[in-house]
């Protein structure tokens, strides 16, 4: 009898270009010791020429794939969440999909910016409970550092690009996906976007002038409703499945920016040695930023069974997430 | 006044700067803050309060006597 979804396999992949602060101090009027203190970023990967995001995604869905000893064949459903697709049309679901070799499932993109992966698996968590569907593959990426303003010092020292991925099934015993939780407040849409390039402001050379194709971040009310949200939604799984903050093995936050992460840490009473954060070496990659950390931690064996591992989210919408994951 | 004495109280804890150096006119970034040290503080407000600061409010605060002021008026208002 399937009692839960379960996550499976893990994988994850960067470019392996590095792009440093020092780096950063030659592009655009900024310091290491600015990124550092304010956002506890020190270095970003950034995919090469010819590179584009259905490829990130493919070498973290690979491994994930492989250690859940999955064939691509005997998926039943991709999930890819990203904000920053091969194309505007077709899906990059659909790249990935025949890039694989995967079969005819289903596959589709989805668009919940830096909380992607969690709305991701909660989706794939109900077409295995409900015996719909027995391989999901879910995969978060972003090539974000395509969609930067590089003038725009706020932003271009902030963002990444990577890509995370997790093969879900269903699991007999109680392992697996505890609670999940999804919220949206579209009454702060303006506070993280990309104006251009939609159906509402058609791509024109006016809209390329007014650099309305890169994102645009009102990063101190961000920070105000990211710590809040992330503080709430961690709180909200707590209660809801009746454990405390003792109970959680690692908490992982979107790696959003440090300042963020230690506030949420902060408000929540969490030790600090309970939050994990690789936020310093991959930057902030939106919704490939938790799978990538769920990988890390998993692949260097610090998951033990039984593990409540709580994830969060915030990201543009403004969405938040929440999800508790017992290994 | 209780609400003075709980704003300083909150300068002085986030901002980890002794009680002395908080006067009225002290702005939060000669204090040491910066812009989301002062958005930590600006929610720490909100939470002790029990007041919410609109985006377009909250750049108008910037020293120890403006939050006063604000916190006081919001309260009376509430």
């Amino acid at each position: 009898m399937i009692k839960r979804a379960r996550i499976v396999g893990t994988g994850s992949y960067v470019p392996d270009k590095i792009l440093t602060n020092q780096d950063l101090e030659k592009i655009v009027d900024t310091s290491d010791e600015w990124i550092t203190t304010r956002t506890g970023i020190k270095e970003r990967r950034i995919a090469p020429e010819g590179v584009y995001t259905s490829i990130l995604a493919m070498e973290a869905a690979k491994k994930a794939l492989e250690q859940a000893e999955v064939s691509p064949k005997e998926l039943d459903l991709i999930i890819c969440s990203t904000i920053s697709p091969d194309q505007p049309l077709p899906s990059t679901a659909a790249f990935i999909q025949h890039g694989l070799g995967a079969n005819t499932c289903g596959a589709f993109d989805m668009a919940a910016a830096c909380s992607g992966f969690l709305y991701g698996i909660t989706v794939a968590e109900q077409f295995i409970l409900t015996g719909k569907y027995k391989r999901i593959l879910v995969i978060g990426v972003e090539l974000l550092s395509r969609v930067m303003d590089w003038e725009d010092r706020a932003t271009c020292i902030l963002f990444a690009d990577g890509a995370g991925a997790a093969v879900i099934m269903p699991s007999e015993d109680d392992r697996g996906i505890v609670h999940t939780i999804m919220h949206i407040d579209g009454a702060f849409t303006d506070y993280l976007h990309i104006p251009g390039g939609g159906m509402r402001y058609v791509s024109s050379h006016e809209t390329l002038n007014n650099k309305m194709h890169f994102v645009k971040m009102r990063g101190n009310e961000l920070f105000k409703v990211a710590t809040r949200f992330m503080e709430n939604v961690s709180r909200e799984i707590m209660e809801q499945t009746k454990i405390s903050i003792d109970d959680i093995k690692y908490f992982i936050p979107h790696q959003a920016n440090q300042r963020i992460s230690i506030a949420v840490a902060e408000r929540l009473g969490l030790p600090m040695e309970k939050l994990y954060s690789n936020i310093d070496r991959i930057g902030n990659t939106s919704s490939a930023s938790i799978p990538i950390a769920l990988d890390e931690l998993n692949r260097a064996y610090k998951l033990d069974k039984g593990d409540l591992i709580l994830l969060a989210s915030f990201g543009a919408g403004v969405t938040w997430a929440g999800v508790l994951l017992k290994w | 006044m209780e609400i003075e004495e709980k704003v300083k109280s909150l300068v002085v804890d986030k901002l980890k700067v002794d009680a002395e150096q908080v006067r009225l006119d002290s702005k939060f970034n000669d204090l040491g803050a910066d812009s989301l040290e002062t958005m930590d503080l600006i929610m720490a407000f909100e939470d002790a309060f029990q007041i919410t600061i609109e985006d377009q409010d909250m750049a108008k605060i910037t020293t120890v006597g403006e939050a006063i002021d604000f916190i006081k008026q919001k309260k009376a208002t509430a």
